[in-house]
């Protein structure tokens, strides 16, 4: 009962700052209502008991993409917002009905998925440890390859956006 | 009792209003931000079935769409400002350099 009420809550805080982020008109406001949507994320990540990726997700999200964004917003300096700029050949309502059709496409594999049976799930088995030691076993275990393509993946990221954002080499 | 198909419906309302984001904004940051909303939606199922399941893989998993995320919020925010010292502008609608 208790984790239904803290799903429903989280759940329309998270859509309802999605929509602010998409809707505001001011583009810093979206960029805060953006962090409010990650800290809640985060919480319903604490909620499904996957504590490691909560913090990961506050710490890399909340704190670091977000103010990348903050100083972007910061840097271009807007004399005149976008929206007001109106182009004759942009169809918003176009948008909104591929946007319906990915969701008619989403609802049709749901109904799908509601059709075939679902197997069973076994219980665990093995002593349950810490999660962010499961976490880290697997990233350094199995995973360890894929773990060092991503960090050379951040490398190649890191250099990228410095080479873009430089004015001359 | 919050089943799988709970953060699934949660999960597909949050990739929709990324979408919608992305196809109506004009404003290419909050289009990026759309694109973050996304991502957030796919890590809501990855995680709510890594749980359903009692596998961690999922988490892990989730670790590196975060990783990929932070790159792309990285690498698109230094396009944006290039492109920007270029063109003074953010709007989608003018970025038409590469159009036939």
């Amino acid at each position: 009962m208790a984790e239904a009420v803290a799903f429903y809550v989280l759940s329309a805080f998270i859509l309802g700052f999605a929509v602010l982020v998409v809707s505001a008109k001011n583009t810093v406001h979206s960029v805060l209502f953006l962090v409010l949507n990650f800290l809640f994320v985060a919480a319903l990540y604490v909620l499904l008991g996957a504590e490691f990726v909560a913090v990961i997700q506050v710490l890399v999200y909340a704190g670091g993409i977000v103010v990348l964004y903050l100083f972007v917003v910061m840097l271009v300096n807007l004399k005149r917002p976008p929206e007001a700029h109106h182009d004759p050949h942009r169809r918003t309502r176009l948008g909104f009905g591929l946007a319906a059709a990915v969701l008619v496409e989403l609802g049709a594999i749901a109904a799908y998925g509601a059709v075939t049976p679902t197997v069973p799930i076994a219980a665990p088995v093995g002593p349950m440890t810490g999660n962010t030691e499961q976490v880290g076993w697997l990233l350094y275990t199995s995973y360890l390859i894929p773990f060092e393509i991503a960090s050379m993946l951040l490398l190649v990221a890191m250099i990228g956006a410095i080479v873009l954002a430089k004015r001359e080499l | 009792m919050i089943t799988p198909t709970h953060y699934m419906v949660l999960s597909a309302a949050l990739f929709m209003i990324g979408v919608i984001g992305v196809m109506v904004r004009r404003n290419i940051i909050i289009i990026f931000m759309s694109i973050e909303l996304i991502l957030n939606a796919v890590n809501i199922n990855l995680i709510a079935f890594s749980a359903q399941l009692h596998d961690v893989i999922g988490q892990v998993f989730a670790i590196f769409v975060i990783a990929v995320a932070a790159a792309e919020a990285a690498v698109g925010l230094g396009i944006i400002l290039a492109f920007y010292r270029n063109k003074e502008t953010v709007n989608i609608d003018e970025m038409n350099l590469m159009r036939w």
